[in-house]
């Protein structure tokens, strides 16, 4: 299956519809020569680098698409030489880097940050310590590096686990764990995420090891 | 023997080292070059538009024809100009 994407520029003195037919057109046009077509874009109005046709803006449009054989592209290239409210069209094939670079573009992948980021560095990322968990009451060294290796590493996350997510995660750390209660933990860490330290310190005067208790 | 600090020069011996250039595209492993991306290929062209030669930009072979196909179709679809007096 071999990719395309065919770029085109619309003359903009036509009205909303027209150059929405216009771009509706080729895309019926592609879906009638049986291409799938893969995405299509809007660029929008943007001012030409030099005036085509006296023209100085234009209306781009994209149109990825992916076809068996590569028979449909003199078809639609000939289609748009021939009509008038097209200034310019540029079909090229895809390669895999450029299929790539176009999913990944439209996933917002391109912004240089993620982009880069190869497998070992997630799993860094996520063992990075967002929060100090410690912070919270229950919560002592061991344990907060037990959430940690989890992936429970701000407090966010711990505000937004279950009580039982958290419980299973200190079985597996062992049998020592299982005595700890993580019922108040969500509860504490959202005050935490919040950065009410204030509600969060009188929430901890009341509790005591991590239970919230009736009585001494 | 003169020590290293009574040995004086006539021109800085340290004339001619610079910063190592390197292929962007190789170094972060970049592999497709956007010709709708006119942000992106500035970069390689001059303040009158013209792509900048693989000396400059530091480019490998194999990218900077990439990018000079690249730019070439930005041209046609008068995304970058072919020639400006004013583009940086």
């Amino acid at each position: 299956m071999r990719q395309y994407e065919v770029t085109f520029v619309v003359d903009p003195v036509l009205s909303g519809d027209e150059i929405k037919t216009a771009a509706k057109s080729y895309e019926d046009l592609l879906k009638n020569e049986g291409c799938s077509i893969v995405a299509t874009d809007d660029l929008g109005l943007k001012s030409l680098a030099y005036p085509i046709n006296k023209r100085n803006s234009g209306i781009y449009f994209t149109h990825e698409f992916t076809t068996e054989t590569g028979s449909v592209v003199p078809k639609l290239e000939l289609a748009m030489k021939r009509d008038e409210r097209i200034m310019r069209f540029l079909t090229i094939k895809l390669d895999k880097y450029g299929v790539k670079y176009n999913d990944d573009k439209r996933n917002g992948r391109i912004g240089k940050k993620d982009a880069h980021i190869s497998k070992l560095d997630k799993q860094a990322e996520k063992l990075v310590i967002k929060d100090d968990l410690t912070r919270l009451e229950g919560i002592g060294p061991k344990i907060a590096q037990l959430l940690v290796t989890a992936g429970v590493n701000s407090y966010e996350k711990v505000s937004k686990a279950d009580s039982d997510q958290l419980k299973d995660i200190l079985a597996k750390g062992g049998s020592a764990y299982l005595s700890h209660d993580p019922g108040t933990w969500p509860e504490q860490a959202k005050l935490a995420a919040a950065k009410d330290w204030e509600k969060l310190d009188a929430l901890q005067g009341k509790l005591r090891g991590g239970r919230s208790e009736e009585e001494e | 023997m003169a020590s290293r600090d009574e040995i004086k020069f006539l021109s800085n011996p340290h004339l001619g080292s610079q910063r190592k250039k390197y292929c962007r595209f190789k170094k972060f492993g970049i592999r497709h070059i956007d010709y709708k991306d006119p942000d992106f290929l500035v970069q390689f062209l001059n303040a009158q538009g013209k792509l900048l030669p693989r000396r400059i930009t530091g480019n490998s072979l194999k990218y900077q024809k990439k990018v000079a196909v690249a730019i070439k179709r930005a041209r046609h679809l008068a995304i970058l100009p072919f020639v400006t007096d004013l583009l940086k």
